[in-house]
């Protein structure tokens, strides 16, 4: 055996035929799942699948995993859990079948999710709270901590706790955004917005602190993937012709350049940071995948470039031995790490 | 152009028949498959599940320049939409009665991501023959919506004697010279009329005759909409066009609706063609002149408060 790392892992890829534009992968336990934009989720690696009809023939829109479990939403405006053994369950339903715009989880089970401005949190017990966000909520997240979610909507991003009567918390800037995402450590929370950027709130640790404003700009598109740090050190965004890496260690990546890592001329649609290590997956919209070390920038190639197959989903799992990744065109594959 | 979902988007002011236009497209048997973005659930009465139902949400761009609007909405589905790419043929988009659609057509040019995979076919307006000139007075909507369309169906003839009906067509004529127009009842007329039209090869400009605006210098309100069509018999010079339009659409685009021009440039053998809604410009080199055509330039725009001597002698300025 050779010692030193190789330069292509491309043969240590196995194939799956998903068959439909992939919207999300990802692990539940140690079984491989993808949601599929058919209304379908895939469970099982190549050679022991089965395909779970969840949302009839609109379509999946949304889907997240969480704690063994992937949470779907659908054009048929419900919410469902499928386990590794491929167990659906309804969740809850939109009362006018609205679509399921965006999808949040928490690890203990607990799930949000929006049709238009009504956001719905469905506490792990099953218990049911709603609330009216200014305006459409175009993606959630749920903070590490406590029970509390994160809506990014037009002209800022609204903090809830669904299960407290205290009011909602507006934080304020001028555009639309779009996904949100919280720190590790719940200190900061992003959003990627409309104009190609992305915005940051650092949130105060005592409440007479102000909320410091972040501007991360300079894109090309839109990010629409971001990854932490297993440490919360670095957030990797998509949406540039390289993963674009900011700094959040102290207070956050103001005055602070951000990495750039794996410069191809093809635009970055995915990220995925190793659950252990400063390693990055780089999913590309010309399908091909990368795997980047944050440290010296070094590459290792997973998957060639191939026509009409961008990459738009990539999940690692939990020890990170192995990725897992679906394509716009239905195909998918699995990349086991060599010993 | 090739394999992008072609988007009609069907406008219209309150009770001009959107409703029925959208059924009878839905119901007849033409074998192709229409997702349709509708402002109101219910009201259509076809059972499809590629019906979706928006918010019309307008997003301002935060790029400084105070016309250039989006639907947020519109983004978002489409997107969800593309993921779905194979089940249907073609997008419609219907808004309400009392919507701008400068945001609408907007989206398509201001977003990448959709302009990659859905392009504009055409504006689509349904007008009232009974109610439009009333509407046309007090309803800044319903003008907006007349000089915004690619295709006008002047719908409920029947309600109107054939005077009337030549008064209102002439009246629609003065907001815009360039849509196709059909008289309907019950928005009775062939699909292909409204559907697949790429209205944006804009050849009827070249049908038009430019000084037909120019007959009877009634007075003009200062908000008031108007056309204008300019003719250049012959070539323009791209250098001095470029800087030209750009500058009229940057310092006059929040009241110019729409504008849109065929163009010879000078030792150019292919049709140079540009649209534009607000401050908006979208412009490509096309097909060949024929041998059988005259290399003629027109423009027209369509807005308000528009100082058409000053804007004829810019056009004609830029002559080769």
């Amino acid at each position: 055996m050779n010692v030193t790392a190789p330069a292509s892992l491309t043969q240590h890829v196995a194939a799956i035929e998903a068959g439909e534009h992939v919207i999300a992968a990802a692990w539940l336990g140690q079984v491989p799942a993808l949601a599929l934009s058919d209304g379908a989720v895939m469970v099982g690696a190549q050679g022991d699948q089965s395909r779970v009809e969840v949302h009839g023939s609109g379509g999946l829109l949304a889907a997240v995993a969480a704690g063994g479990h992937l949470f779907t939403g659908g054009c048929d405006g419900r919410v469902c859990s499928i386990d590794a053994h491929g167990q659906m369950k309804e969740l809850a339903r939109d009362a006018k079948g609205g679509w399921i715009d965006a999808i949040a989880a928490t690890p203990a089970g607990a799930v949000a999710f929006s049709v238009g401005k009504r956001v719905t949190a469905r506490d792990e017990k099953g218990g049911l709270k709603q609330c009216e966000a200014p305006s459409t909520a175009q993606g959630l997240a749920f903070t590490p901590k406590g029970y509390r979610l994160v809506i990014a909507h037009y002209n800022g991003a609204t903090l809830w706790f669904p299960n407290t009567s205290t009011p909602t918390q507006l934080l304020a800037w001028k555009g639309a955004h779009l996904d949100a995402t919280v720190s590790p450590d719940g200190r900061f929370v992003v959003t990627s917005m409309q104009e190609n950027a992305l915005h940051g709130w650092r949130l105060p640790a005592k409440p007479t602190d102000e909320v410091a404003h972040m501007r991360m700009s300079g894109y090309p598109a839109k990010t629409r993937s971001f990854s932490w740090s297993h440490d919360g050190n670095w957030l990797a965004t998509s949406g540039a012709e390289a993963v674009i890496i900011w700094p959040f260690q102290g207070d956050g990546p103001m005055g602070k350049a951000p990495r750039e890592c794996g410069v191809r001329r093809a635009k970055v649609t995915q990220v995925a940071f190793h659950p252990g290590a400063y390693v990055i997956a780089a999913g590309y919209e010309d399908g091909c995948i990368l795997l980047l070390r944050l440290t010296d920038g070094s590459e290792l190639l997973a998957r060639p470039a191939v026509k009409g197959s961008g990459i738009t989903a990539l999940c690692w799992n939990k020890p990170g031995k192995s990725l897992l990744f679906g394509c716009a065109d239905g195909q998918a594959g699995l990349l086991t790490l060599p010993a | 152009m090739s394999g992008k979902i072609p988007v009609t988007v069907l406008t219209g002011y309150l009770g001009a028949g959107k409703t029925t236009l959208l059924n009878r497209i839905l119901s007849e048997p033409h074998g192709k498959k229409y997702a349709v973005i509708v402002n109101e659930f219910g009201e259509i009465g076809i059972d499809n599940d590629l019906v979706v139902g928006a918010d019309e949400e307008v997003f301002e761009m935060n790029n400084g320049c105070i016309c250039c609007t989006v639907r947020g909405d519109l983004i978002r589905i489409i997107d969800g939409l593309m993921k779905r790419k194979g089940t249907f043929d073609a997008i419609i988009v219907e808004t309400t009665g009392l919507a701008d659609p400068a945001p609408v057509a907007q989206t398509f040019f201001m977003d990448q991501d959709v302009g990659e995979r859905a392009r504009l076919d055409a504006v689509v307006t349904v007008a009232d023959a009974k109610h439009l000139t009333e509407r046309l007075k007090d309803a800044p909507e319903a003008k907006n919506q007349i000089a915004f369309a690619d295709v006008i169906i002047l719908n409920k003839t029947d309600l109107v004697t054939a005077a009337e009906l030549d008064a209102v067509e002439a009246m629609i004529r003065t907001l815009n010279p360039t849509a196709k127009l059909h008289r309907t009842t019950k928005c009775a007329l062939p699909i292909a009329d409204v559907l697949d039209r790429n209205a944006f090869d804009l050849d009827r400009i070249l049908e038009i005759e430019p000084d037909f605006l120019e007959e009877g210098h009634h007075h003009h309100h200062a908000d008031d909409i108007r056309a204008m069509s300019f003719e250049i018999r012959g070539d323009v010079d791209p250098d001095k066009f470029m800087p030209w339009i750009q500058e009229l659409t940057q310092v006059q685009g929040p009241d110019i609706l729409r504008c849109k021009g065929i163009l010879a440039f000078r030792n150019e053998p292919k049709r140079f063609v540009f649209q534009g809604v607000h401050m908006i410009l979208d412009g490509d080199l096309q097909r060949d002149w024929r041998s059988d055509e005259a290399r003629v330039s027109r423009a027209v725009f369509i807005g308000r408060n528009l100082d058409r001597d000053a804007i004829r002698k810019g056009f004609f300025a830029t002559a080769a």
